[in-house]
């Protein structure tokens, strides 16, 4: 199993899936989710939350944002921005895999 | 208090100090536990278990080489079942076939791998293990093969400081997905070599620029990890992420320490874990409470706009150099006697280049130093 040797690019094709030295799990001490890596652990904020869980290496990126747009009633534009910024940074910190 | 105190989020474990290298910078005391003195495998149980209760997330299974232990799977076994996040911290020489696979069987989560050097020569050296490199290489690929995510540490200091593209190149040929250049932190094993270790500023302000740009180039391919080196800093690192704030570790023996040089504050004394629970001494040891937060710092610290942000930096540095625990690190240039660490920069070169003086390392071994330096 070789890492990823190129930099990958967020598209609606994309099918995201957290790797495996990532795991989004629920801290009881703490009662929220966090996102455990090597070194750092980080505190979803409640949209961050939804998208990570739609990273199940199933869904496309296309669905990610059509299910969030519904769940919030918002634009699918305003929402594809926000996911496509969130993921391609996620990935960019190799805590996303597209 | 001055902010309310939280469940640290991790820990250091040295399942033990029995370790086949010899790297003369080691972090762990200059006197070391023989295997008489470690935990057995249900007192590391029941610790990791009061551990999780607490609210730690991720436990860095570390040594000396934590290999060593042959309960190692169970110990793994049992922070998996509690949901820890577990990290390996190897020098990845003599691990029996097999066992690599059972630590992923057993639910490990990462796997960090040293290299002293980037070159076969200067790993073989700096460890004073004759074919580590090779092994080395060999645990590399065996952890990728049984699936394990893959972090290179490199400790970095005048002798291999010229390796970093290598060390780079390296990392990304094993598959690591992240790669750690960790200047050499003096203090311990690396604070009596200090002299044989202090890189050239030239080179110093060469590894800045490269480990710059690689991070560009390899954005989303492999993490870089840079921690520089605090004698030529204009600021302290926040060590531990502040003293007694979100991390702790424990010795091979149960002892609990903020940090890994904390016993070289003689004010302090510090606690086992068995007398004393593990939520015990995070919430009441004096010598966890002696540094937390801000109440305890003294001028320049006590009015920074960065005291939250640095937390005075290390309290173990600030022993060694400025005599008192409670001083400003003096890494930081607000610090009265930051110039001091110009001036041992200068010394440390002045013996590098002084043909009379003795150009060994004082490698890392059970019995070699008795008293502290």
């Amino acid at each position: 199993m070789m890492a990823l040797r190129e930099r990958s690019l967020v598209s609606p094709r994309s099918v995201p899936s957290l790797p495996k030295h990532v795991r989004l799990q629920y801290d009881p001490v703490r009662q929220a989710f966090a996102v455990l890596s090597p070194e750092k652990v980080f505190w979803p904020n409640d949209i961050s939350l939804d998208i990570l869980r739609r990273c199940d290496g199933r869904s496309t990126v296309g669905h990610i944002i059509a299910g969030l747009a519904v769940e919030y009633d918002a634009e699918q534009e305003a929402v594809a921005a926000d996911v496509i910024a969130f993921l391609q940074e996620w990935s960019d910190k190799l805590l996303v895999k597209l | 208090m001055s902010e309310p105190l939280l469940p640290p989020i991790g820990m250091l474990a040295e399942l033990t100090h029995r370790c086949p290298l010899q790297c003369p910078y080691c972090s762990n005391p200059l006197e070391l536990l023989k295997a008489n003195r470690e935990l057995d495998t249900q007192t590391w149980l029941d610790l990791f278990s009061q551990a999780a209760d607490l609210g730690i997330l991720q436990v860095h299974l570390s040594g000396g080489e934590p290999t060593l232990r042959r309960d190692l799977e169970q110990l793994i076994a049992g922070l998996s079942a509690r949901g820890v996040y577990t990290n390996l911290i190897t020098a990845g020489v003599g691990i029996a076939e097999g066992r690599i696979e059972a630590f992923a069987e057993a639910g490990l989560d990462h796997l960090q791998l040293s290299f002293q050097g980037a070159r076969p020569a200067t790993t073989d050296r700096i460890g004073n293990h004759k074919g580590g490199h090779e092994k080395k290489l060999e645990t590399a690929r065996r952890a990728r093969a049984a699936g394990l995510p893959l972090t290179i540490n490199a400790p970095i200091h005048r002798h291999n400081i010229e390796e970093v593209p290598e060390f780079i190149d390296l990392a990304l040929s094993l598959g690591a997905e992240r790669l750690e250049i960790a200047n050499v932190q003096y203090a311990g094993w690396a604070l009596t070599n200090r002299d044989q270790l202090m890189p050239e500023r030239a080179a110093v302000d060469r590894q800045a620029e490269i480990v710059a740009a690689a991070r560009e180039r390899l954005t989303g391919i492999m993490n870089i990890d840079f921690v520089p080196p605090d004698y030529f800093a204009i600021y302290p690192k926040p060590c531990m992420g502040g003293w007694a704030r979100d991390a702790f570790m424990v010795t091979p023996d149960g002892t609990v320490l903020p940090c890994h040089a904390a016993q070289t504050i003689p004010s302090l004394s510090f606690e086992r874990f068995g007398p004393r629970s593990l939520a015990e001494i995070w919430i009441d040891s004096p010598a966890f409470n002696a540094f937390r937060g801000t109440d305890w710092m003294q001028q320049p610290c006590r009015s920074c706009e960065r005291r939250e942000i640095d937390w005075g930096g290390c309290r173990c540095q600030a022993m060694a150099i400025a005599g008192d625990a409670a001083a400003t690190d003096p890494a930081c240039e607000k610090s009265p006697i930051h110039a001091r660490m110009a001036m041992l920069i200068d010394e440390a070169q002045r013996a590098a280049a002084d043909p009379s003086k003795d150009e060994q390392f004082v490698y890392r071994r059970i019995g070699v130093v008795t008293e502290p330096a």
